[in-house]
């Protein structure tokens, strides 16, 4: 065994040897990664799975119809200030959604430094752009709605623009909801001491993971839904 | 327990990797603003969406600093889904030109 392994030493890099160890050694696959942790990444890969059955939905039912696709950037337009400015709410959301990633990543970080308060404080801070997000989100469901847009047909165009636009938009923002909640709890217990007794804050970055993909996946149906 | 303190990194990390978003985003933006047409505007939003997940997930989601063994199991599984889109992209190609032929303005 040790001739064969260092043949094979020329040929395989350092990490890859760390993998095939890994994953051969016949007990824990993940090595030093939290159960917590892993589990959350697993959960992810499978709503990865959810949320690309949803866009390549919407790509087919795009490509397939004959009736013209109704342009996003006119159905997304607002008038402000008398004059019309393409896609700007979705932008504004694109940014308040990145900026939560940003106090996200923050507070996990000050939770790796023990500082509880700055934790707790961004928790919260992330959860109120997420809510903000919803906000914005109703607005934009509302103003369609009463546009006329509905699951089976619109006036700007081919009829499936509404049913992949309320599955995919409202799946993310139900996504964005439960996050919502999820930081608050965790932002509650951070607050409590609940972290500094059990010793660490490894639950910080696994709720961080979730956000993080939640902003993610709204990184794709803005290339896909609204851009493309 | 667990031997490390998880993942340390500096501060400024994750503002430089934050404005790279917020710059990412606003020239996502603007393809569609200056009204970008065209195999252009296709090329330009897939390649800042791809940098905009891969800073997220390497950086915010820490999949840079992770073990590969882990990282494989995760990036792996999703390829997959190529092979979907592959496939359903065709389907949908054939079932558009049966659409024109025979639901088309000229069709019956």
């Amino acid at each position: 065994m040790d001739t064969g392994s260092k043949r094979t030493q020329g040929v395989l890099s350092r990490s890859w040897q760390v993998l095939y160890h890994d994953w051969a050694s016949d007990k824990d696959a993940f090595k030093q990664v939290p159960w917590g942790k892993a589990m959350m990444w697993i959960f992810l890969v499978s709503d990865t799975f959810v949320f690309s059955c949803f866009l390549i939905g919407y790509m087919t039912v795009r490509m397939t119809t004959v009736e013209p696709w109704p342009v996003p950037s006119e159905v997304f337009a607002l008038t402000i200030a008398g004059q019309s400015i393409p896609l700007i709410l979705i932008a504004v959301m694109t940014f308040i959604l990145i900026s939560s990633s940003g106090t996200m990543a923050m507070a996990v970080n000050f939770g790796y430094r023990r500082n509880r308060g700055a934790t707790a404080a961004l928790l919260l801070a992330t959860a109120l752009l997420g809510a903000s997000f919803v906000g914005m989100q109703a607005f934009e469901w509302s103003k369609l709605i009463h546009e006329g847009v509905r699951p089976w047909g619109n006036p700007m165009g081919a009829a499936q623009f509404g049913a992949a636009f309320f599955t995919i938009t409202g799946f993310h923002g139900m996504h964005v909801s439960i996050g919502v909640l999820y930081l608050l709890a965790v932002a509650f217990k951070v607050w409590r001491g609940d972290l500094d007794r059990a010793g660490n804050y490894q639950l910080v970055e696994i709720a961080g993971l979730y956000w993080h993909f939640v902003d993610l996946v709204w990184v794709f149906i803005f290339a896909f839904f609204y851009l493309w | 327990m667990e031997p490390s303190e998880g993942q340390q990194h500096p501060i400024g990390l994750y503002l430089k990797i934050w404005a790279l978003l917020f710059l990412l985003s606003t020239m996502s933006y603007l393809v569609d603003y200056f009204h970008v047409q065209g195999l252009l505007r296709w090329f330009l939003i897939v390649v800042f969406m791809l940098l905009k997940a891969g800073l997220i997930v390497s950086i915010f989601m820490h999949m840079a600093w992770e073990r590969l063994a882990m990282v494989y199991a995760i990036l792996l599984p999703p390829l997959c889904l190529l092979v979907l889109m592959g496939l359903m992209a065709a389907e949908a190609d054939y079932t558009h030109w049966i659409r024109v032929l025979f639901f088309g303005p000229d069709g019956g």
